[in-house]
């Protein structure tokens, strides 16, 4: 009973959030009701037993990709009149979008209803004594270790590929070095001096 | 608990009443301790300064806190006309609630835990990585200046740290080989057959010190607490704050260092056991030694508050990408490199 309650909870909030993402006025506002929608994404995943995943989407969307999210859209210069102007142009387009997605809804419901392709490759039941990660871990290293490392090397071109793109050596760059910072001692800068009285200190 | 509940009043109201309950053992003392370790961090600043520190308000100045709580409590809030009043009344209540939450999966003893899951340390992980929206809401919603430029520094800062200290744990974790905080503390049992925690492990020390620093910079305590440099930001983002709500980020904040100590406990130092393998140290309740470890832990972040002056923002940069990132990330290797050759034989 209380887990049929909390899907209803979890995926009414879900997509009462979701909808509000896209039509809430203010893109700060949105950004926030897309991380609400990602932690119910994440409560719909633990109903499922995946608690593995469920941690990881908020550590990830929420914790890392929605901050980044947020720190652009703080930064904009919103105008409210020519974001609803923006509507009518891209309404076209917007509509294509939308029947094509509720096509493909109905399609996979459709598909599903009429039975799974292959009974055996749907579903491989882990037993209750392997825990979440380590199921996940033991395929990810040895049936998948290829695709998940090329997974990797990818992510990596891409965050060099940022790097390289975004980074400028300036000419008139004055970045501190640290090491030459903390080796420097009192001695290098200052001297002590036994000034007499009336006469003029010599720098 | 649980048990106890239900076989009163059947397993469900059993398990939701003993649930609530533990959630008020956990949230009503913590809330006790976060009064008494804030008298506890002006009187240790104040002891190394030189000067007496809060020493009016009860005996020693114990209720210090108490007092300034009522204070605020009688004060008026303010929201200023400019801002976003829907979002600005709701940063404080989410530093204040997402520094409460994580305390479910800390274990105070042997079967002392809210919640046991086994993800305990990635509901930590994903808990910590809230914190900053507490920040950058309250930064975004004043509609300030000095605020908002808070809230960037914040978003920076605690996501750039927030990797280290994935890192650190997922080295805690190659050791442990499990994610659950009680088998964590169960696998620091007994190293070299009389000590227990990992900290004492020259293999992970290193990672500790990671760890420590980090925690400061995640909970933005004084060496790195640029989010509310009062020479440059009058006080941040809680610039525009007044009152209850100033009072909850508060609250927040130190909830949030306790647990970090509390962590740093947990993970490195063996939690509720005792720090010596030897059987008559366990006559003490493993909650004291928990107590104890967090104190001491605390202290160190007093001192280091007290002594040490703050980073630069590059300077923090610095630390946290060029010097810890490929610290933490080397020692995964070296960490996991002498796991394989010595606990799994060598061969995967």
């Amino acid at each position: 009973m209380i887990q049929a309650f909390a899907f209803y909870l979890f995926a009414g909030l879900m997509i009462l959030s979701a909808g509000l993402t896209i039509t809430a006025r203010n893109p700060v506002h949105s950004v926030l009701w897309l991380i609400l929608a990602f932690f119910n994404a994440a409560g719909l995943m633990l109903l499922l037993g995946a608690e593995f995943i469920a941690m990881l989407l908020v550590i990830v969307y929420v914790g890392a990709v929605a901050v980044l999210f947020l720190f652009v859209v703080m930064m904009l210069d919103i105008d409210f009149a020519e974001l609803r102007a923006g509507f009518t142009k891209y309404l076209g387009v917007g509509s294509v979008l939308a029947v094509a997605l509720a096509a493909e809804i109905v399609i996979a419901i459709a598909v599903h209803s009429a039975g799974p392709i292959d009974l055996n490759s749907r579903m491989a039941p882990t037993p209750a004594t392997v825990s979440n990660v380590q199921a996940i871990g033991a395929l990810l290293y040895t049936r998948y270790l290829y695709i998940f490392e090329a997974a990797g090397l990818v992510l990596l071109v891409a965050m060099i590929g940022a790097i390289v793109l975004t980074h400028r050596t300036r000419r008139d760059d004055r970045a501190q070095k640290a090491s030459r910072q903390i080796a420097r001692r009192p001695q290098d800068a200052t001297r002590n001096v036994n000034q007499p009285v009336g006469v003029g200190v010599e720098l | 608990m649980t048990d106890f509940f239900a076989s009163y009043l059947g397993y469900e109201a059993g398990w939701f009443v003993a649930t609530l309950i533990g959630i008020l053992l956990i949230a009503l003392p913590l809330m006790l301790a976060v009064a008494m370790i804030i008298y506890a961090d002006r009187k240790i600043w104040a002891a190394m300064a030189l000067r007496r520190g809060p020493n009016v308000v009860g005996p020693f100045g114990l209720l210090q806190s108490f007092a300034d709580g009522l204070k605020v409590f009688l004060q008026e809030t303010i929201i200023p006309t400019a801002a976003n009043r829907g979002l600005f009344l709701m940063a404080p209540i989410i530093t204040f609630t997402v520094a409460l939450i994580s305390w479910a999966v800390i274990p105070f003893g042997p079967d002392m835990v809210l919640a046991n899951i086994n993800v305990g340390l990635l509901y930590i992980l994903a808990v910590s990585s809230l914190g900053v929206y507490g920040v950058i809401i309250a930064g975004w919603s004043s509609n300030s200046k000095y605020p908002f430029y808070s809230a960037l520094r914040a978003a920076a800062q605690m996501v750039s740290y927030e990797v280290s200290i994935g890192f650190v744990l997922i080295s805690v974790v190659l050791w442990a080989g499990t994610f659950n905080l009680q088998g964590i503390i169960d696998a620091q049992r007994g190293l070299y057959g009389f000590i227990n925690g990992f900290g004492f492990n020259p293999l992970l020390f290193p990672m500790w010190v990671v760890f420590l620093i980090s925690s400061m910079a995640e909970t933005a305590r004084t060496p790195f607490d640029l989010t509310e440099a009062e020479s440059e930001l009058v006080a941040g983002y809680q610039t525009e704050y007044s009152s209850m709500a100033f009072a909850l980020f508060w609250l927040g904040e130190y909830a949030n260092v306790l647990l970090m100590c509390a962590l740093n406990a947990v993970l490195f130092w063996g939690g509720w056991l005792p720090p010596i393998d030897w059987a008559p140290l366990y006559a003490v309740p493993g909650i004291l030694w928990l107590f104890a470890k967090i104190f001491f832990f605390f202290f160190v972040f007093s001192w280091v508050k007290a002594t040490v002056p703050r980073y630069r923002y590059d300077q923090l940069m610095r630390l946290g990408w060029k010097i810890f990132l490929p610290l933490s990330l080397f020692w995964i290797f070296i960490v996991s490199g002498f796991l394989m050759l010595t606990r799994y034989g060598g061969h995967a």
